[in-house]
Parts: structure tokens; C-alpha cells; sequence
């Protein structure tokens, strides 16, 4: 069994002999505006050349901590100590000056500036005015060769991947020397060879002595890289445990305080026969027995898509024909993509990420003009760029950037659910909003899709990152759609979360909705959907059926290799 | 013989046309560092009549050009430290407020104006300084070379202000401030302290454009910029908030007002419609920012106050 380090309120457990730990909190409280506890005596603490996973559901007070840590926030009541010393940051940069550093979990980078400028910004190793590139650039060169975090110094930020932005970050991290580096979520942006990568980088800077804090919500990657786990559950730490001695189901049930129903949420009809080629070593199943089906019974002969070839298949709800986009600078992104998704039916979009993903959401929520092809809903075709008509016409869309495009940030909850609703919904007298129906409103679908909030007026941009995407769903989907088109929609949501959006998809299927799942979670696509669709470069690369595929042959296909 | 006077007029014109765009020049670069930081600043106008006036007042009572100076500065600077507090300290909505100093400037400038100095007089105007072997180039010389000095210390500033926001660590800080205030304060740049910094200079520099304005006619006279501190906030957009865009921008409008002017004199433009000749720049300018302006974007933030999200 785990090793339990039992930790509580009381001042940080040295019980060991050794060394201080690198980083330490004890009985840290944080209270927000609103009477949120986001951290309710928290006690942490993490030794040097460790890399120590954060693990908890949404909303447990990950983030908030990792903020008190790297003086972003200041703690209401206990102690923070950097190798034993007691710390009190007013500012970030004292958390810099003192060795520690923050990758956040909504990267932190100045788009029109070059990568150099962002790593030296507010810190410059000479400490002088004068700035120049050349020499910074042959220093973040050389941190980025030691650390395999490439990226080029010359760039402006705008024009990298999230991954590339990610690496920015990182290499902050590291010109600043520091001694200790904090992940918020850092895997969620990344494809699989990405992360490959962050954590061969990880595994450089412990072995170089530093430490690592990592939070994710994936527990074969926590059980991949973290040495220790700490758990916190609503707030409160719960315990630290060993990875040698933890497993997944043990590491869930100290989140969630009880056992979950076991079992992932999955179609019937998908990868039903191929389990075993279709359990890579990542993924795995979340419970070592799972697998069992538990919602998802498909709609007779709908779902199926084997059988549609000679059955009497309904017609396709969505239905693209050669489209053809341009993407953001002008160069076209997406070649003649002819699709189709009956009701009732999950079409997943698999591809690594920027090979048109985006642009294809985009272009069928209409927020994004196509110069060719045409979209339709049933028989209606869709104005080209026509973010109205395609409303109206009953396509919900789930952006894969909640904080930019999916909601707004500084708005109340009750006025982001009803941001879509308004033209349609009850909780409005001719023009005039009527707040308390909306209010009302909002409550219902906050218990419903399980937002975590202080309530309707808390402000979105206080959310926690898996209530915000919440939101997002709840008004897309509170609205009974006839498509969906969800970009990434588990992406940063704990497990318990990732279940009921699972399920909520599916639910939306059954009731005869076509949706359009676009991930780069191979697993998430091929237990969700009936078909898979590959893009590559913005083209179609193949169409199979979700039960009869391999990874070996998506994986082919996603590289452009099929 | 007409040829040389084709030609003398020509070099009158261009150098006119430049000491013209001097103010604004001068005014839309300080303008362009308070925004590439984030702060909008609509009261440039009442800013510039006030440092005017100042000079004025100053000079008419001294007789001290240097002082004039210093004092329009000098104003600039306090006018700077109070919308630095209102829009930055207090956060508070720019268009607004910036509105609301323009008034004060505009309507103090004026009552200062009737109850201190009733009957206005010219005063000494500020002497051209011949850039010695440069000024005696032919065409050339006359054209560029011998301007005031404020005149060369405004263009002198192009560069200068391009390195500060292209190659210091300063500069950096001001354009992180504007773009993501969020990212620059998480790295400990302190957004307030960058903001309230841009602001000063921008409106010190304001100051120095209402000077240059009142040096160059050499009088004041109630709402002597006849809102021409608008035109600089809108000549930033234009120059794609970078310096050197700013000058062409202010250049452009200068020499079009010069051309005016000279044709006005020339009687090319009848005297009926000197009104409207005279609404040329500015329409000329608003053509092509409508022309240049969706080109280029603007600070991510601009105008918006930062609030950390604690
Ligand atoms: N600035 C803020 N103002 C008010 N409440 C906040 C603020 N930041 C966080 N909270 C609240 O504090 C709680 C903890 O949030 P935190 O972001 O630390 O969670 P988390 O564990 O990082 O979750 P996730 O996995 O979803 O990112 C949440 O209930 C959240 O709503
Ligand atoms: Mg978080």
C-alpha cells in the first residue's frame, strides 16, 4: 500500500532529517471576494531534485496555491519557506529572485514581442538598459540546446504553437536560473511527441538538482513523471504519497474522497473488438478494470456506421462539401474537406494540432468565411461567416480557447449562460433582460453541469480552468442542438469532470444531435466516436470506422504517411 | 527667372511644411509611448494650450525664450502627473477623462489668458539656427538646415524614441504593459510604474508641442492649437505607433498645410474658400489613416485599466 505522509494544519512536517525541502508551505489559507476558500490550511512541501505531482479535481485549489507560492497572491494566514528559509513575497519578482517560477496554466507571453524579449522581460542577467538581442539570443540558445525546450529566439510570439508558447515560458523559467519550477497543466496543450519532450526537459532540470511542482489532471502521466504526489480536495491537502507505493485508483479516490463508478464513458459502438490494440501505454484505461460501457447504447442502426452502407442511412445533419478556408494570414488552411455526420452520430477529428482543426470549428460556427465548398444542416445551407445563422440554425459550438473566445472572462456567470440564450430564452421581457429569471436559470444549469462557483454573479475569470469550460458547455448545450462541435472539450478537466462532459456528448448524440469531436487525445476520439476523420494539412487524409481502426493506422494517417 | 521662383517658393514650402509638422511630431511621439504602455490620451489638446499659454506668459514677462520653454515643459510634466493619477491610479474610463483635461486645459487657457494678459502681444520668436556647411547646400540647405532648434530636437527624438522602444529593456516593458499587462506584471514589472512613466513623457512632450506651436506664430491667442492635439493622437494610428511612422504622418500633415498656405498666398485658393483649404491636412490625414489604419494593430490594451485579478 501507499506510504501516507500524513500532513495537517500543523507547521511543516521536518520530521525527516536532511535537508529543508526546496519549497514549503504550512497552514496556508486563502480566501477570496465571495467566500471562497480556495486553500483551507494548506500544507505542502517539496525536496530538492523531486519532481512532485499537484493532483486534485477542479476547483481543489491547485492554481491558487501555486499563485500563494510564487507570490502572485499573498496567503491570508500560514508560511511559505524557500530551503528552509521563511519567505514573504509581495511580487512575483521577489518569488524570481528567490529561485521559484511559475509556468501558468493561461501561458503569460506578450504576443508581439520576439521570444528573446519575452524571456528577458523584467529581468536582464547584466542588469543593464541597453538590450541586445544578439547576445540575449546566444544565451536562450544555449539554456534551450541543454534543456531540449528549441525554440527559435527570433520569433514573435504570435506565430508559435501552443507548444512553442509553452517552451517560451519554460525557458523564462530557466534564464531566470531557477531553483524551483512550477507546471500548471502543462501537458494539456501538447501532443503526445510534446510531451515526450517537456518531460525528457523535466527529468534535465531534477537531475540538475532542481525541482519540479507538475499538476495535471492525467494520472498515467503523473505516474509517469512524479516522484510524490500531494492531493488536495476542496481546498485542503489531503496527503502525500509516494508514486512507487500509489496507483491510479488510489490516487482517485484520495481526489474525490470516494470511490467513483468505475468504468469511462464510451459509445457502445466504438472501438468495441479492438481494445487491446487500442490501449496504448498512456492512455490506459483510467481503472485498470474498466472498459465497461456505461452509457452510450446506440441508437439502432444511426450510431452504426458498419451497417450504413446498405441500411436506409437518414440523411447527414451536417453536411460539408469541398470546403475551402483561408487561415488567419491569408495562406489557405483547409483543401476541399467533404464531410458528413448523420444524427445521432459522433465523427471524430483526429490530427495533430494546426493541421486545420480550428479553422474547420470555425468555419462551420461560422466565424470563419469559406472561400469554396458549402455547409449545410439539413437541407439549409450555412452563409458563409454567418456566426448568426449558424445559431439559429442550431449549431452549438465549444471553442477550444474558452478564455478568448468561449466566454467572457470579466462577465457574471448568469450573463455568459445567457450571452447565446437572449434571442430565444425565457429570461427576457422584449428587450429588457430579466435578471432573477435569469439568475434562476443560470442556478438550475449551474447544478446541472456541476459548475463550481460562489454563485451566478461570481465573476468567469474566477473560475477555476475546469468550471470555466464548464460554463462554455452548459450554454452550448443547454440549448438542444442539432450539431455540436466541441474543440478539445475535456482539455484541463479533472477526471470526474472529463466523465460527465463524455457523457453529456454522448447524451447529446442520443437525442439525435450529429456531433463533431476534434481532439488530440487519440484515446477521447476513438472511445467517443462512431467514425474518425484524419486531418492532415488541412485536407481529409481518411474516414474510418472507430471499431475497426489501429492506433498504428491513425498515427499514419495524422503524420501524412497514409 | 520663374523657374528660380518656382524654386524658392518649392524650398520656402518644404521648410515651412516641416516646422508645421514640428508639434505635432513632437506631441504624437510622446502620444505614441503613452500608448504603446496601454493609456490613451485624449487631453492632449488642453495639455498643449495650457504649455502654450505658460510659455507665453513666461516669455511675454521675461523676454527668456530658454524659460519659455522649460515652463511649457514644466506644465506638460504637472498635466502629465494628473493623468497619470486619474487614468492609471484611479483607473479610470480614458475616453472620458480625457476628454474632461482637454476641457480644463482649453477653458483654463483661455480665462488665464483674458484675465492675465488682455491685450496680447508678440512676443520674440524663436531664431532659425544655421546648421553650419549643411545649410549651405543648395536647395538642400535652406529646406532643412535652418530651422529652430526645437525643430531639430523633435526629429532628433525619432531615433532616440525608436531605440528605447526597440532595443531597452525600458522599452520592452512599455509594450508588454500595453499588450499584456497580465504576463508583464507576473514578471514583475510593475505595470503602474511603466504606465505613470510613458504618461509623464508623453505629456511633458505635449507640453514642449504647445511651446513649439505658440513659438512658431508667436502669439497666443484663445484655442491657439484649434485642436490640433487631436490630430496627433489620430497621426499615432496613422504611424502604426512606431516613431518613424509618426514622423511621416506628421510630415504629411505639415506639408500639406504648408502647401496651403503658400497657394492661400499665392491667391491660387480664392479667398472664399480659404475655410474650407484650410480643413485640407486634416481631411487629408483622415483619408489615409482610413487607408493605413487597418493594417496595423493596435496595443492589445489599449485604454483598458489593469486590475490584478486577486
Ligand atoms: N481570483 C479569484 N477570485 C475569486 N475566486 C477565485 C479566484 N481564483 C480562484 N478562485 C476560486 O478558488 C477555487 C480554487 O481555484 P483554483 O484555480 O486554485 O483551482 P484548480 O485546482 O487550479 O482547478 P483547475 O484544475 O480547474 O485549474 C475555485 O473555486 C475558484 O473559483
Ligand atoms: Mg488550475
Amino acid at each position: 500500500m501507499a506510504t501516507h505522509v500524513e500532513t495537517g494544519p500543523a507547521p511543516a512536517g521536518t520530521a525527516t532529517a536532511g535537508p529543508p525541502p526546496a519549497v514549503a508551505a504550512s497552514g496556508v489559507t486563502k480566501r477570496f471576494t465571495g467566500g471562497v476558500v480556495a486553500n483551507d490550511r494548506v500544507t505542502f512541501e517539496s525536496r530538492r531534485g523531486e519532481v512532485h505531482a499537484l493532483l486534485g479535481e477542479n476547483g481543489a485549489g491547485k492554481t491558487t496555491l501555486c499563485n500563494i507560492l510564487t507570490g502572485l497572491y499573498r496567503p491570508d494566514e500560514g508560511d511559505i519557506s524557500i530551503d528552509g528559509r521563511a519567505v514573504h513575497f509581495r511580487s512575483p519578482h521577489d518569488a524570481h529572485a528567490a529561485g521559484i517560477f511559475m509556468v501558468h496554466q493561461h501561458l503569460s507571453l506578450v504576443d508581439s514581442l520576439t521570444v528573446a524579449e519575452n524571456v528577458v522581460l523584467g529581468w536582464s542577467r547584466t542588469g543593464g538598459v541597453r538590450y541586445s538581442p544578439h547576445r540575449v539570443e546566444a544565451e536562450i540558445t544555449e539554456i534551450a540546446e541543454r534543456y531540449h525546450v528549441r525554440v527559435d529566439p527570433r520569433a514573435r510570439v504570435w506565430q508559435l504553437s501552443l507548444g512553442e508558447r509553452q517552451r517560451v515560458d519554460i525557458l523564462k523559467a530557466l534564464y531566470r536560473d531557477a531553483r524551483i519550477l512550477i507546471l500548471d497543466e502543462p501537458t494539456t496543450v501538447l501532443t503526445p511527441a510534446e510531451i515526450e519532450q517537456l518531460f525528457s526537459s523535466v527529468r534535465e532540470m531534477v537531475a540538475g538538482d532542481r525541482t519540479v511542482v507538475f499538476i495535471s489532471h492525467k494520472l498515467p502521466e503523473v505516474l509517469e513523471i512524479a516522484d510524490r504526489v500531494t492531493i488536495l480536495r476542496k481546498g485542503r491537502s489531503v496527503t502525500t504519497v509516494e508514486r512507487a507505493g500509489t496507483d491510479a485508483s488510489q490516487l482517485a479516490r484520495l481526489m474525490v474522497g470516494h470511490d467513483l463508478a468505475e468504468g469511462r464513458v464510451r459509445r457502445a459502438t466504438a472501438g468495441s473488438g479492438s481494445q487491446a490494440p487500442l490501449v496504448g501505454p498512456r492512455t490506459g484505461s483510467f481503472f485498470p478494470t474498466g472498459g465497461v460501457p456505461t452509457a452510450g447504447t446506440s441508437v439502432a442502426g444511426i450510431g452504426d456506421a458498419s451497417g450504413a452502407v446498405d441500411s436506409p442511412a437518414p440523411a447527414p445533419m451536417l453536411r460539408l462539401d469541398a470546403v475551402c478556408a483561408d487561415g488567419d494570414f491569408g495562406r489557405q488552411v483547409l483543401f476541399d474537406v467533404t464531410l458528413g455526420i448523420r444524427p445521432g452520430e459522433i465523427l471524430g477529428i483526429a490530427g495533430v494540432a494546426g493541421n486545420g482543426q480550428r479553422e474547420l470549428a470555425e468555419v462551420i460556427a461560422g466565424l470563419r468565411p469559406h472561400t469554396k465548398g458549402s455547409v449545410r444542416v439539413g437541407d439549409e445551407p450555412l452563409t458563409s461567416g454567418d456566426a448568426r445563422g449558424a445559431i439559429e440554425r442550431g449549431i452549438a459550438f465549444v471553442p477550444e480557447d474558452r478564455m478568448g473566445t468561449g466566454v467572457s472572462p470579466s462577465l457574471s456567470v448568469t450573463e455568459n449562460l445567457i450571452l447565446k440564450a437572449y434571442r430565444s430564452g425565457a429570461a427576457h421581457a422584449g428587450p429588457v433582460l430579466l435578471m432573477s429569471r435569469a439568475d434562476a436559470e443560470a442556478v438550475s444549469l449551474m447544478e446541472r453541469f456541476d459548475i463550481r462557483a460562489s454563485g451566478p454573479h461570481a465573476l468567469v475569470r474566477q473560475l477555476s480552468g475546469g468550471n470555466v469550460q464548464k460554463v462554455v458547455l452548459a450554454r452550448e448545450l443547454s440549448s438542444e442542438p442539432r450539431v455540436v462541435i466541441a474543440a478539445s472539450p475535456t482539455r484541463g478537466l479533472d477526471v470526474g469532470a472529463t466523465e460527465y462532459v463524455r457523457s453529456v456528448l454522448v447524451g447529446a448524440a442520443e437525442r439525435g444531435a450529429a456531433i463533431m469531436l476534434i481532439s488530440e487525445d487519440l484515446d477521447e476520439i476513438v472511445e467517443l466516436s462512431d467514425r474518425i476523420a484524419v486531418l492532415y494539412e488541412g485536407r481529409v487524409a481518411g474516414i474510418v470506422d472507430a471499431g475497426r481502426c489501429t492506433y498504428e493506422e491513425l498515427g499514419l494517417m495524422m503524420a501524412g504517411a497514409a | 527667372m520663374s523657374q528660380f521662383f518656382t524654386q524658392a517658393i518649392l524650398t520656402a514650402t518644404v521648410a515651412s511644411g516641416i516646422a508645421l509638422a514640428t508639434p505635432f511630431l513632437l506631441a504624437s511621439l510622446g502620444e505614441t509611448i503613452g500608448q504603446r504602455s496601454g493609456v490613451i490620451n485624449l487631453g492632449l489638446d488642453g495639455i498643449m494650450l495650457l504649455s502654450a499659454f505658460t510659455s507665453y506668459y513666461v516669455a511675454l514677462n521675461t523676454g527668456n525664450l530658454g524659460l519659455a520653454v522649460l515652463s511649457g515643459v514644466g506644465v506638460g510634466f504637472l498635466m502629465g502627473i494628473a493623468t497619470a493619477f486619474i487614468s492609471v491610479t484611479l483607473k479610470a474610463e480614458q475616453g472620458i477623462s480625457g476628454i474632461g483635461v482637454y476641457l480644463f486645459g482649453l477653458g483654463l487657457s483661455d480665462l488665464l489668458f483674458v484675465k492675465l494678459v488682455g491685450t496680447p502681444l508678440p512676443i520674440a520668436s524663436l531664431p532659425a539656427f544655421r546648421i553650419p556647411v549643411l545649410a549651405d547646400i543648395p536647395i538642400l540647405g535652406p529646406m532643412l538646415f535652418q530651422q529652430t532648434l526645437l525643430v531639430y530636437f523633435a526629429f532628433l527624438l525619432v531615433p532616440v524614441v525608436t531605440f528605447i522602444l526597440d532595443r531597452t529593456t525600458y522599452g520592452m516593458k512599455i509594450k508588454a504593459a500595453g499588450e499584456n499587462p497580465a504576463a508583464a506584471d507576473s514578471l514583475g514589472v510593475s505595470v503602474a510604474r511603466i504606465r505613470w512613466s510613458a504618461v509623464l513623457i508623453g505629456c511633458s512632450m505635449a507640453g514642449l508641442a504647445g511651446t513649439s506651436l505658440l513659438l512658431y506664430d508667436g502669439i497666443f491667442q484663445q484655442n491657439l492649437t484649434q485642436s490640433e492635439g487631436f490630430i496627433a493622437v489620430a497621426l499615432v494610428y496613422f504611424g502604426a505607433w512606431t516613431a518613424v511612422g509618426v514622423m511621416g504622418g506628421s510630415l504629411l500633415y505639415g506639408l500639406v498645410a504648408a502647401v496651403v498656405l503658400a497657394w492661400k498666398a499665392l491667391g491660387i485658393i480664392p479667398l472664399s474658400a480659404s475655410d474650407l483649404a484650410a480643413t485640407a491636412p486634416a481631411v487629408l490625414t483622415v483619408l489615409a489613416l482610413l487607408w493605413v489604419g487597418r493594417r496595423f494593430r493596435q496595443p492589445a490594451v489599449l485604454g483598458k485599466p489593469y486590475e490584478r485579478g486577486e
